[in-house]
């Protein structure tokens, strides 16, 4: 009772700070030879108010604090520690107080982190950012107050949607939060430097940081997301082209774009315009994924609810931002005469261009596919469903050229260049040919294709594998993040080619065979947690092999609210990965048991990992990159 | 003149998307059934999913009967959604479930079956999608109500409790 008033009220006080920042920021730009103290520490204020407001939510949650709406929707006495805590962002408002608490964070830490800047640029930004920041108070005061009271005080809530009980949610969403959050600065910061006309090679190498950083966090939180679906919604795969899982995938692709660009801009003067474009889709594209997953315009997981008015202000807000940033990209951002640069043919920054491009149809094909749907009914009043097949179609033919100019690109030299050792990279080619044409042989379905396909990611990975050896420590964050695209790629084509299925109705005692594997359903037992009730398949598996594996996956009946979740067995090993998972047929009395083999997986998540682990290297090198 | 028309054309386009999407905020997210007129079931020649056969769909929904054909895939999570009303149907003995399998694997419609029932008395074969377009659908999943080889009813959509109700009103 207490902590929401608390907290209702340092929300206020928030807001009234972003106001009054508003204020010195301009007074500050007009006579500015230095930054006003009371701009820092006003800033330090806002962010202090966010985090007591953030803390009283999620005291409110670990008491069950039912007085609250928030808590009493999405808690439950019986609930776990551990998710009483997590489940302070596990819905709408508390994922939003979540990331007002990131976009307060990452401002003060960008004052403080930029002494060296111009003051009119660090004020610029500042002003930006809390535009962002105060469009975001007022949602969240206005639509969704997570401190709202309900009288008589309830004796116990709703209760956690089973489905997002799970370790991997209580991290997912801060993290992603970072990557989306962090793409707000580049955002308030570009538009600052275009405004005062400083998009120059000194701001490309002192953004780079924030670039990466973001890129970082938007790279694992995307793979945290995957993970999770992976285990916990039991459909036994990483990636299924939903709405929500697009919205991510967009900003990243710009995001990574972005970071080629920025790479570029820090050595030549050019490609400004897509720098800063970039930059602006970026943050537009997080805010609409915001806009589409909230509004409820879409259907998906994250729908946490259906409120026409959310929707309205987050598209009325996310559009002014966009109309503010093309007026003043247009009315400020001059093409630079000075330097015309016409750029040879074979140098890297064409390299990087053509990809580029690559990477603008890949976020094209994501963005018709996801909204598309959207723009047809209301244009027409129909109705489709854009799956997997249109994406898959349009993508993966493009990845051949892709992967291979990700492997000659980093081979060039900036400006004009010669390839050198050409021998090696042919020879490297033929041999990703023969490997690749030996691996598909046994496969019939669409040959040529694939043989294609597995060649160039072979070839990037090869290529990248040789240059840990014989370049050593130079450009080492760049290929390990090729390295970790190309064995991601690999691990894909071989994940999709090489799965196997089985799906039957088995009974206590009964067995399934085929000539890859017996499944043995050897009996059934029950556990008591504290909020759920399960029942445990026990089974064994043997492999064509002979190898012997027990697997027990579960059925779990939550109390509040009565949900049944299936909860998979996973074996992983470093080869493959044994899935298994039951269900209740009508009658009862059978189990619908389905068992896939679904190899490589475990390097899907390795190969994200160490792509993330390329770009902490360069973040933490100084200078840049040759 | 020539440099206004770039950010003037693009803040257009902007603004349209803006009114699509607040058009398509008022539109609620719930799949509602659509009437159409009548019109006649296309004559086309279709491969059967079990049997590989080729017939003609005039033999299928010849008899006076009501039919309700169904566009379904593994990969159409709305489908998987809807499948627990097309087994509930396919129990009543006034109506025949026909499917259509829409740009699928036989390997993936065949286990998806396998695990959640098959209500189909038969099944279409249509991997390359030609078929139901010729039947007009936008995507799956979608439902047509046939009787004396006619359309009386198109579902757009999974099918839903409302849908099921009317349906059963039709073939009482």
């Amino acid at each position: 009772m207490l902590f929401s008033v608390i907290g209702n009220y340092s929300l206020l006080l928030g807001l009234f700070f972003g106001l009054v920042l508003l204020y010195f920021s301009a007074k500050n730009f007009r006579n500015s030879k230095l930054l006003d103290t009371k701009i820092l520490s006003f800033t330090f204020l806002q962010f202090f108010l966010v985090v007591i407001s953030f803390l009283c939510l999620v005291f409110s949650f670990v008491v069950s604090d039912f007085s609250n709406e928030t808590v009493f929707n999405h808690s439950h006495t019986t609930k776990p520690f551990f998710y009483k805590i997590a489940g302070t962002w596990g819905n709408h408002e508390g994922s939003l107080l979540l990331w007002l608490l990131v976009l307060t964070l990452f401002i003060l830490i960008f004052l403080i982190r930029t002494k060296n800047q111009p003051v009119k640029y660090r004020v610029l930004t500042l002003v930006f950012q809390q535009i962002i920041i105060i469009g975001f108070f007022i949602f969240l005061i206005k639509t969704s107050n997570p401190f709202n009271h309900i009288y008589p005080v309830p004796s116990e809530g709703l209760g956690l949607n089973p489905i997002l009980q799970d370790p991997a949610l209580a991290i997912h969403p801060p993290i992603l939060y970072l990557g989306y959050v962090g793409s707000s600065i580049i955002f308030s910061s570009v538009l600052a430097a275009t405004t005062l006309n400083i998009v120059t090679k000194k701001w490309a190498s002192h953004i780079k940081k924030w670039v990466l950083i973001s890129w970082i966090f938007l790279t694992l939180g995307i793979l945290l997301g995957s993970i999770w679906a992976y285990y916990e919604l039991g459909w036994g795969g990483f990636w299924f082209w939903d709405p929500v899982e697009n919205v991510s995938l967009m900003p990243w692709l710009a995001l990574t774009t972005l970071l080629h660009c920025i790479l570029v801009l820090e050595k030549k003067l050019i490609l400004t315009s897509w720098v800063i474009i970039l930059s602006i889709s970026t943050f537009a594209l997080s805010m609409s994924g915001t806009f589409l997953v909230r509004s409820g315009i879409l259907n998906s997981v994250h729908t946490f609810a259906n409120d026409p008015e959310r929707g309205l202000f987050i598209l009325i807000f996310l559009f002014s931002l966009i109309f503010l940033s093309l007026f003043i990209f247009f009315f400020f951002h001059k093409t630079s005469t000075d330097n015309p640069s016409s750029f040879f043919w074979l140098s890297k920054e064409t390299a990087i261009i053509i990809n580029n491009w690559f990477m603008m149809y890949f976020l094209s094909v994501v963005l018709i596919g996801t909204i598309y749907p959207i723009f047809l009914d209301v244009l027409s009043s129909q109705k489709i469903s854009v799956g997997p097949p249109f994406y898959h179609k349009l993508i993966i033919p493009f990845l051949i050229p892709f992967l291979l100019i990700m492997a000659i690109g980093p081979k060039l030299k900036w400006i004009k260049s010669n390839l050198e050792d050409k021998i090696y990279l042919i020879t490297l080619l033929i041999v990703s040919i023969l490997i690749s044409f030996l691996i598909v042989k046994n496969f019939s379905s669409n040959f040529l294709i694939n043989t294609i396909l597995i060649s160039s990611a072979f070839y990037l990975f090869f290529i990248t594998l040789r240059d840990f050896f014989i370049k050593g420590f130079k450009n080492l964050a760049q290929n390990i993040a090729h390295f970790g695209f190309s064995l991601l790629i690999l691990s894909i084509l071989f994940n999709s080619l090489f799965s196997s299925e089985i799906i039957t109705n088995l009974k206590v005692g009964q067995t399934f065979e085929n000539t890859k594997a017996k499944i043995v359903f050897e009996s059934i037992s029950q556990k008591e947690a504290k909020n759920y009730r399960s029942i445990i398949g026990n089974f064994t598996v043997q492999d064509s092999k002979g190898k012997i594996e027990n697997l027990s996956p579960e059925l779990r009946i939550y109390n509040q609210p009565n949900i049944t979740t299936s909860e998979a067995d996973i074996k992983t090993t470093l080869l493959s990965d044994k899935f298994i998972v039951i269900n209740i047929v009508q009658n009862q009395e059978f189990f619908n048991v389905r068992y896939q083999v679904k190899p490589f997986m475990l390097w899907i998540w390795i190969s994200v990992i160490l792509i993330s682990f390329g770009g902490l290297i360069s973040f933490l090198k100084k200078g840049y990159e040759k | 003149m020539k440099n206004k028309l770039l950010p003037l054309s693009i803040t257009f386009v902007f603004i349209i998307i803006f009114i699509i999407f607040f058009k398509g905020l008022q539109n609620t997210n719930i799949y509602t059934p659509e009437t159409k007129t009548i019109y006649e079931v296309p004559s086309v020649s279709v491969k059967l999913f079990n049997s590989n056969e080729i017939v003609n769909t005039l033999e299928i929904f010849n008899s006076d009967k009501f039919y309700l054909l169904n566009i379904w895939s593994s990969w159409c999570v709305p489908c998987r959604q809807e499948h627990p009303i097309l087994m509930e149907l396919s129990k009543n003995n006034n109506i025949n479930v026909i499917g259509i399998n829409y740009k699928d694997t036989k390997k993936n419609a065949k286990s998806f079956l396998e695990e959640l029932g098959n209500p189909y008395n038969k099944i279409i074969f249509d991997n390359k999608g030609t078929v139901s377009i010729e039947w007009g659908a936008y995507g799956v999943p979608e439902s047509f109500l046939i009787n004396k080889n006619k359309v009386i009813k198109k579902y757009i959509g999974p099918l839903t409790k409302s849908s099921t109700e009317e349906i059963k009103l039709f073939i009482k």
